[in-house]
Order: C-alpha cells, then structure tokens, then sequence
C-alpha cells in the first residue's frame, strides 16, 4: 500500500506496524505530530498499547525504562531540548540493556530558542551508549523505525531513529507501507528471557556496584556495540529480502572514481545526490558517502570506502565548541591509521546549523573550495555563515 | 495503634513470619526506615513489583552481587520512582492483555525518601498520580538528606540542624517549615493517602494492605527515624517516632490519629533540636496545634462522604 506521509506519521506507522506496547510520550515541536498519530492510530483501534501522557521527557524515558524491563516493547519521540532532558535517563536505558526505541526529531539547541533543524541534540547522546541511525527520506524513517526495534532487542541495547525537523518530520513524500502481517514476521515480540521484573523469579536491577564490578558492565556495553555493526548489517539484508528496500551504514554514491568525496547524512545526502548528478554532468570527479550509523561508528566500513582518495569534504549540520564538527571528528579518527599515501586530506564544513538551508548550491561550493584549496584549513570552514 | 495499645497479643502473630526484605543490609543501627519497608515489604508478599529511588534504602539493601530484595526490584534514578513504577505498570498491563504474561494481581510499588519525594521527586510522582497507574507510592521519611551526610530537605523541619541547615550563631538551623507532602497527594484526588509510623507497626501494615487493595494510586507517607541523621540513640527510634505521633507533630490519619501531648518531649531526646530556645519550641508547639486543628476540621468537613 502506498501513502502519502510525513516524516513523524511514518515513524507512527513504524511503530504502530511493529506492535508497540507501550508509547510513553511528552510534546515538544516539531516531534508533536508522531505522538499525535499514535494517540489517534491507539483512539482507531489500530494498535493494542499503553499510551502514559508523562509529564516531562525525563519521565518518558524512565518510564520506558520500566515497560521494557517489564518485558514490554517501549518506544517514545522528542527532539531538542526534551532529547536534553532526557539525557541522565539515556545512559541508564543502556546499563540497564532497555532495548528501547526512540525518534529524535533534530532540531537545534537553545539559546536563542528555535524549532529548527540541526544534529546537536542527538550528537550530544553520543556517549549514552544508543544506536544511531540516522534517514534520508520518509520511507527510510518508516523502514528505520521498524528495524529499530529488532537491532536493539537482538542486542539489549537502545536505539534512535533520527530525522530532520521539518524537513523530514513536516514533509511529505509517497511512501510504501510494509504488509503487518510480514513486519510480524519480521519482527517478533519482544522476549526478555529470564532479564525482566518477574516476581515467579525475583532479581535486583540498578543495584550499586563497587570498583570491583563496573568495568565489566562497561564493557559489556563496548563488546556488544561492536557486535551491533554485523547485527545492523543482516537486519538490513533481511530487511532488503522481505520488503525489498537495503540500506546501509555507510553508503558510496558515485564515489568509485571520485577524486573528492562528499561526507554527508541525514536529509543533506538527498540534496547531494542532486548536486553530484550536476557536478557529474559538467564532468567533475565527485562522489558522495552517507552514513547511517554515528554509533556504532562503521569505522571499518568507512576506511574501506575512503582509502586512497584524494579529498573528501565532511559537511557538519553539528559542530563541538572548541573542536570540530562530530562526523568529521570521527572520521578523521577512523582514517588515522591509514599509511600517508592511502589517507585522503579532511576537509571539515560546518553548514545548515539551525535549520539553515544547504542546498545543492551551497554543495556545489563545498565542492569547489575543497577541489581548489591544496590543504584544508586548520578550523572547519562555516559555511554561509556572516562572520561577524 | 490503638491495637498495638489495646491487645496483649504480640506483634508477631498478627503479622507474617516471611520477610521479602531479607535481614544482613547494611543500614545503621536502629534505622527505622529499614524497618519501615520490612514491613511493607512483608504486607505485600510476593506478587510485586518495586522501583526504588536513590538513597539510603537503596544503596543499603542492593550492593552488588548481594541483594535485600527477595521480590523484583530495580532502582533507576533519584527523580523518577513513580515514572518508572508507572511504566512498569502500563507495559504488564498490556502483557496480560495480550496473554504474553498470565494474570494475576501484582502489587507496583513505588518507594523514596523525602528528598526523592518532596523535592527531585515532587513532579514524576504528580504525574504518575495524576495519571491514575494503579500503584502505591511510599515515601520514607527522615527529614533530610541521610544517605548522602544530613542535608536539609524541603522535609525538614523547622529548627532542625542539619549539615545544610546548621545551627549556628545567627541562623538558629532550618528557617522554613517541613512541607505538607501527604496533603499535596491529597490534592490529587487519589483513593487513599496515609500517613504511618514503624513505631506502630500493626497500623502500619494494615494500611499497606489497604492501599494494595484500592484500585488507582494510593500514597503513603511513613515517618522513619533517624537516629544518625537526628542525633538521637539508636534506642529510642522507636520512642522518637511514637512521641512524633503522640505529640501530633506527626499525626497518623485516615485509620488512627495521635493522642495529643506537649510537642517539647519529643524535641528534647533529639540532639539536632538540642539548641532550640523556649521560644522556638513555643512556636513550633503552637504551628504544631494550628496544623492538627487544620487536620481535625478537614476530617470533619468530610466526614460521611
């Protein structure tokens, strides 16, 4: 069945489809209208849940926290500066192995207020142990959403689902929605094993741990965050075998005899596709990578794919005050190791924070400043920005 | 209490053998929040669920690898008990629904201090009692920050010294009076709010029992000495806490109420108010008075409801 949706409704659809139980959810723009479409799709009949109109993201997160240690399939959405509030409550979600899921509608971060789009919010949970999956289009947030929840309860590990704030969550596109009989199939409920609130076999979760004992839990996580690369990739060949539709952590465009590589995610990589066609066209050698996953970082994937080229441009819709923009800042970790003649010159571009626009202009231009200048600057070059 | 008073039966007759909060913990001497929660813990059995908040009782009954907890039991964070009580209710719910877990009745019990109440706590539990989850939410009260060295709370009361609210030469301890936490779930609109006492056990479990049987949310807030916290000999926890009632500092209502008696005998075997002047203990006498009167007109004005 094809549907014309939002981003936001086709994270509904993704969640309605994968049988959620229970949505623990507070509003906050522009991730409103997800939570809205559930209450409606819960109103309709069309999924047998428990909708907890918490007072606070905080309370959203630990109520999900509860459901799923209970044994339930737990999914809440926010953006901004509830993804912020939330913080303290993401790192428990993974101690405590909460395979919960959560859309993050980027948007920037506060002061000065705006609803706009950017990845600081998200990008701050980098070390909150989620899974990271960022989308392109709506029916890779549909899609996205639903694999979601079998990447985190295979592992016992949270995951986000993100998209752009408006230009995904309020935008819409024709989207194809999977049959739920196969989603069923694809993704049976949730089995906590014996890890859950039981009373026939009563056990202590959170309790206090001494020096003695927290590394390994730590480590667990680490070991199991590695694990999740391999799992990620066969969830999504079995996606692509039932439904028809592969994704990939790190995904070339173009970019086999490209002598400069754009890195892009997120919605920028549609725009991109656009501008490569252009650039391509007017017979430039240039490529683009998207990437899908922030964490786990795909840094094997990401070596093999940049090996030997000459230039590749990192556009930043984030950036660390003091450092450089995220992606870019991994990526020039990842590249590190390779020997100086395989390890293509980091151009780092900080564009589009706050819901400005990066269109294929303004990708054009990335293009042509790094293809011109022999050395990347010492700083990330902030795109469009009046420097003031 | 009036049972406690009344019979010549011994307290261990009326209430079961079985402890679900297992002995060997680690809380201080004459701790009578331990006690407390043994005897919520053994008034509701087995079928239930316990989100605990940080603070004393957790850090004392859960080091790893050992455990106090003979029940489920997890511990999330400081704030959030009752959003985490309220999940765990909402996803079983759906569960038996869905025949994914048989059903039965279990209890959700949500459990903090006072700090993890009345003040980080204060809007995770409006929530949940806002929301009507059926669970019980158990407040411990020390009347103050015990688990992290005596701090002030917004529990605390009035005079009280503690290492945030010392008592020194201008400022005579805590300037502000202990907030009215039970009154605050009461202006919810819940089916049952309580206060209780470990120093009156019977009453204690009995409106544990009571709160396990309403359907919706029911608050319960128990007054437990702290003989660390409140400078007092481990000893007399259980005298501290009889006098609270006694005196109506700390009145038990909606089942028994204190006998009133003279506030300043339970001040004086306390250490923390050992620097109060006649005129502080008057004025907290006469607030002491002006709150129970409240109370009393309150039980009155609804009575036959």
């Amino acid at each position: 069945m094809r549907k014309v949706l939002t981003g936001n409704v086709a994270v509904a659809y993704g969640a309605m489809l994968s049988d959620v139980q229970v949505v623990a959810a507070y509003p906050i723009t522009p991730q409103t209208t997800i939570i809205e479409e559930l209450a409606t799709m819960q109103a309709d009949g069309l999924v047998d849940m428990d909708y907890i109109r918490v007072e606070s993201e905080h309370s959203a997160m630990a109520a999900c926290i509860g459901a799923s240690m209970g044994g339930a399939r737990a999914f809440t959405a926010t953006c901004g500066q509830g993804l912020f509030l939330m913080h303290e409550m993401l790192h428990y979600a993974t101690g405590a192995r909460t395979p919960v899921v959560l859309a993050n509608v980027n948007r920037a971060a506060a002061a000065p207020w705006t609803i706009w789009s950017d990845q600081t919010d998200s990008v701050s949970q980098r070390e909150t142990g989620w899974i990271q999956l960022y989308c392109e289009g709506n029916q890779e947030v549909l899609d996205t959403t639903i694999m979601a929840f079998k990447i985190a309860e295979s592992l016992r590990l949270p995951a986000m689902v993100v998209l752009d704030a408006f230009f995904l969550s309020h935008t819409s596109e024709p989207i194809d929605i999977p049959d739920r009989e196969q989603v069923r199939d694809f993704l049976p409920p949730f089995d906590p094993g014996d890890l859950w609130l039981d009373p026939n076999n009563p056990r202590t979760f959170g309790g206090i741990t001494m020096n003695d004992a927290y590394m390994e839990f730590r480590w667990q996580i680490q070991r199991d965050m590695e694990k999740a690369k391999a799992v990620i990739t066969e969830v999504h060949e079995e996606f692509a075998r039932v439904f028809g539709r592969k994704y990939h952590q790190v995904e070339a465009y173009q970019a086999e005899d490209a002598d400069v590589v754009i890195v892009v995610s997120g919605t920028v990589a549609s725009t991109s596709r656009d501008a490569i066609d252009l650039l391509r066209e007017k017979g430039q050698q240039v490529g683009m990578v998207k990437l899908k996953t922030l964490r786990p970082f795909p840094r094997e994937e990401i070596i093999e794919t940049l090996k030997g080229k000459k230039k590749v441009a990192i556009i930043d819709r984030n950036f660390s005050p003091g450092a450089t923009g995220i992606w870019a800042q991994e990526i020039r970790n990842a590249l590190y190791e390779l020997p100086e003649g395989d390890r293509p010159l980091i151009y780092g571009y900080i564009a589009g924070l706050g819901g400005r626009d990066i269109s294929v202009k303004v990708i054009e231009s990335i293009y042509q400043k790094t293809l011109k200048d022999n050395r990347p600057d010492d700083v990330d070059m902030w795109i469009g920005v009046n420097y003031v | 209490m009036e049972i406690v008073e009344s019979t010549n039966v011994y307290a261990y007759k009326l209430i079961t053998k079985k402890d679900y909060f297992a002995p060997g913990h680690r809380a201080c001497q004459g701790c009578a929040e331990a006690l407390a929660v043994r005897l919520v813990a053994k008034a509701l059995g087995r079928n239930v669920i316990v989100a605990s908040a940080t603070g004393c009782m957790e850090i004392i009954s859960s080091p790893m690898p050992f455990t106090s907890w003979r029940v489920p039991w997890i511990h999330v964070a400081f704030e959030n008990a009752a959003a985490v009580a309220s999940g765990a209710e909402a996803g079983m719910k759906v569960l038996m629904r869905k025949g994914r877990v048989p059903k039965r009745k279990i209890t959700f019990l949500a459990m903090a201090g006072d700090g993890g109440t009345s003040d980080i706590g204060v809007q995770a539990l409006s929530g949940a009692l806002e929301r009507g989850h059926d669970f019980i939410y158990i407040c411990y009260d020390n009347e103050a920050y015990m688990n992290t060295g005596i701090q002030r709370s917004s529990s605390t009361p009035y005079g009280a010294s503690t290492t945030t609210s010392p008592a020194g030469k201008v400022i005579p301890g805590q300037i502000t009076w202990k907030k009215n936490m039970p009154e605050i779930a009461v202006a919810h609109n819940i089916p049952y709010v309580a206060t209780a006492c470990p120093s009156y056990p019977i009453d204690l479990v009995e409106k544990v029992n009571k709160a396990a049987r309403v359907k919706g949310p029911a608050y319960i807030h128990i007054l437990s000495v702290c003989p660390t916290g409140w400078r007092l000999a481990p000893e007399l926890s259980i005298r501290a806490g009889r006098l609270a009632v006694e005196t109506g500092v700390f009145p038990l209502y909606e089942v028994e109420y204190g006998r009133y008696r003279f506030t300043e005998e339970y001040l004086k075997i306390q250490g923390r108010f050992r620097h109060l002047s006649e005129e502080m203990i008057d004025t907290i006498q006469k607030r002491v008075v002006e709150e129970y009167e409240k109370l009393e007109k309150k039980i009155k004005m609804t009575e036959g409801d």
